[in-house]
């Protein structure tokens, strides 16, 4: 079975500093994959190069088949993306959100309609589908994000932190989106958290990166088996990253996540 | 690198030739701005007061001196076309805040995820930037009839009057993007977007004849497109408006902005997700 993203030494530098430092990666169809490292690991540098946003400084990759760096078009149109900040308009109501990502993906004018309204059943949002998302709660506009970067049917779905700032109920019933996509419609799934619980949950396999390396990979059960008798993720987490405590995240990443956050909550 | 396998999977329904592609998401992209303006409409009316001012206090007091020389037009009448141009560019100059905002957000990297090309996406935010000039277009039309001002309201001029707004503004717009894409924080712009205002709008025939300029803020008026978008209009605009260039001319300067800019912020504008 071929893959359904391939990454061969990918290296991203920003000046001296090195963000995605040679990682090579497999991840199958139909798989839901955890990228998990403290702030600051590369985790969302990798996403931004796989999604095409941001060229590698050297190294490839193939998503759905294409090259990221040849073929970019092609990667987007196979895609769906949920960035760590919000992707919905607010401005917008979740109907009029839906339909410019149809128009885009270049939806048949025929199907358009149903998939919207599909859309918003699948996410529990059909009654309040011509409200301004502004209104939304945190919980509702995930769900509708991801709503939207599924209306193309792609075949692979990047999820950066998808639950961060979200409410446990509300990140629980995220997770149960998620997982209904990867049964119901076979989309290979990369997400990546700091939630140790929700790659336990969520994921078939993990990657654990630092500091732009990958320093682990494998199913949950045997990363912690290898740490240890009654090793939870956390405490691989914290074997591989060495503790995440004063390390990683700038200023700037920071006050991104808590701006998100406060949004979200 | 040969074990890179192709696992691509065709996609379900055809697409439409890129051409038609690049006219339809331009066109998504500028609807969605509209609705955004349809939903909350007060950014726009605020900006509409500007204009008013400008025409009832700075041209009554400014026309009560007698203090520019306009030719054979009143300066009112010379300076009704001026006003719609600078209130057209005032909005437009700051069109990029938005783009800072939605970079902010995140809503930025969604359309730069999708299969949309650059240009497409900038020259939909252009002509959005475009549209909402018009409905200050309005704005001054009305106040201007009111107070007096020779008008010409044949259907040929209203057409030609709102296509120089919309081309102007769009190359406002464009370049205020390609400001934000440079600057990248709202605090930056904010600064930025003042600065380069006033030189626009007073290196331009707005409120009074190039003829009046020393020679080096002629030269200047000369290579700004504002100057050609106002020749344009108070040619169109006003019974009696001359024009100082051939109108194939303003027209042509303004299309020839308006593109250079969409080519260069489509270069610039995936940088701001970077």
């Amino acid at each position: 079975m071929s893959n359904v993203i391939e990454t061969a030494e990918l290296r991203r530098e920003f000046g001296p500093v090195v963000a995605v430092d040679g990682l090579s990666l497999h991840i199958e169809p139909g798989e839901v994959f955890g990228l998990l490292g403290p702030n600051g690991a590369g985790k969302t540098t990798t996403i931004k190069m796989l999604i095409t946003l941001l060229p590698p400084t050297s190294g490839r990759a193939l998503v759905a088949g294409y090259d990221i760096a040849r073929e970019p078009r092609l990667v987007r149109r196979s895609i769906g993306y949920v960035p760590q900040l919000l992707s919905s308009d607010g401005a917008l109501s979740a109907v009029e959100n839906l339909d410019v990502s149809a128009r885009l993906y270049h939806i048949p004018a025929s199907e358009r309609r149903r998939r919207i309204d599909e859309a918003l059943e699948f996410m529990g949002l059909g009654d309040v589908r011509d409200n301004l998302v502004r209104t939304y709660s945190g919980g509702m506009i995930r769900r509708l994000e991801i709503a939207q970067a599924m209306l193309h049917r792609p075949q692979v779905l990047f999820l950066d932190e998808p639950t961060v700032g979200l409410d446990p109920t509300a990140r629980r019933a995220v997770w149960e989106h998620v997982r209904r996509l990867r049964d119901d419609e076979g989309t290979t799934i990369l997400l990546t958290t700091h939630y140790m619980e929700e790659a336990a949950e969520l994921c078939e396999r993990v990657a654990i990166m630092h500091l732009g390396k990958l320093v682990a990979l494998g199913t949950p059960a045997s990363l912690a088996d290898a740490v240890g008798p009654d090793a939870s993720l956390d405490d691989v987490f914290t074997h591989y990253t060495g503790g995440n405590l004063d390390e990683g995240g700038t200023y700037r990443d920071v006050a991104r996540t808590r701006r998100t956050a406060h949004r979200l909550g | 690198m040969t074990s890179l396998e192709r696992a691509a999977r065709p996609i379900a329904w055809a697409e439409p030739p890129a051409a038609v592609r690049f006219v339809e998401d331009a066109w998504t992209v500028a609807v969605a701005e509209l609705q955004k303006l349809a939903h909350d409409p007060t950014e726009l009316l605020t900006r509409a007061v500007q204009p008013v001012l400008w025409l009832l206090v700075f041209g009554q007091v400014l026309a009560q001196a007698r203090a520019i020389p306009t030719g054979h037009i009143g300066y009112m009448d010379f300076l009704a076309p001026g006003v719609l141009a600078q209130s057209a560019l005032f909005s437009a100059i700051f069109f990029g805040i938005a783009v800072i905002w939605e970079r902010d957000l995140g809503v930025l990297h969604k359309y730069l995820v999708s299969p949309a090309s650059r240009l497409s996406l900038v020259s939909g935010k252009a002509l959005a930037g475009g549209l909402r000039a018009l409905v200050q277009a309005a704005v001054v039309y009305v106040v201007a009839a009111i107070i007096g001002i020779h008008l010409q309201l044949g259907v040929v001029q209203l057409v030609a009057v709102a296509l120089a707004v919309v081309l102007g503004a769009a190359a406002f717009a464009t370049f205020s993007l390609i400001i934000a894409c440079l600057v990248r924080t709202r605090e930056r712009f904010m600064g930025i977007g003042q600065v380069l205002t006033m030189p626009l709008f007073f290196a331009s025939s707005a409120i009074y004849p190039i003829a009046l300029m020393p020679g080096w803020l002629q030269a200047l008026a000369k290579v700004n497109p504002l100057t050609y978008q106002v020749d344009a209009i108070r040619s169109l605009m006003v019974s009696g408006g001359t024009a100082s260039f051939p109108l194939p001319l303003d027209f042509g300067v303004l299309v020839f902005a308006l593109v250079v800019l969409l080519v260069i912020a489509a270069r610039l504008y995936p940088r701001l997700a970077m």
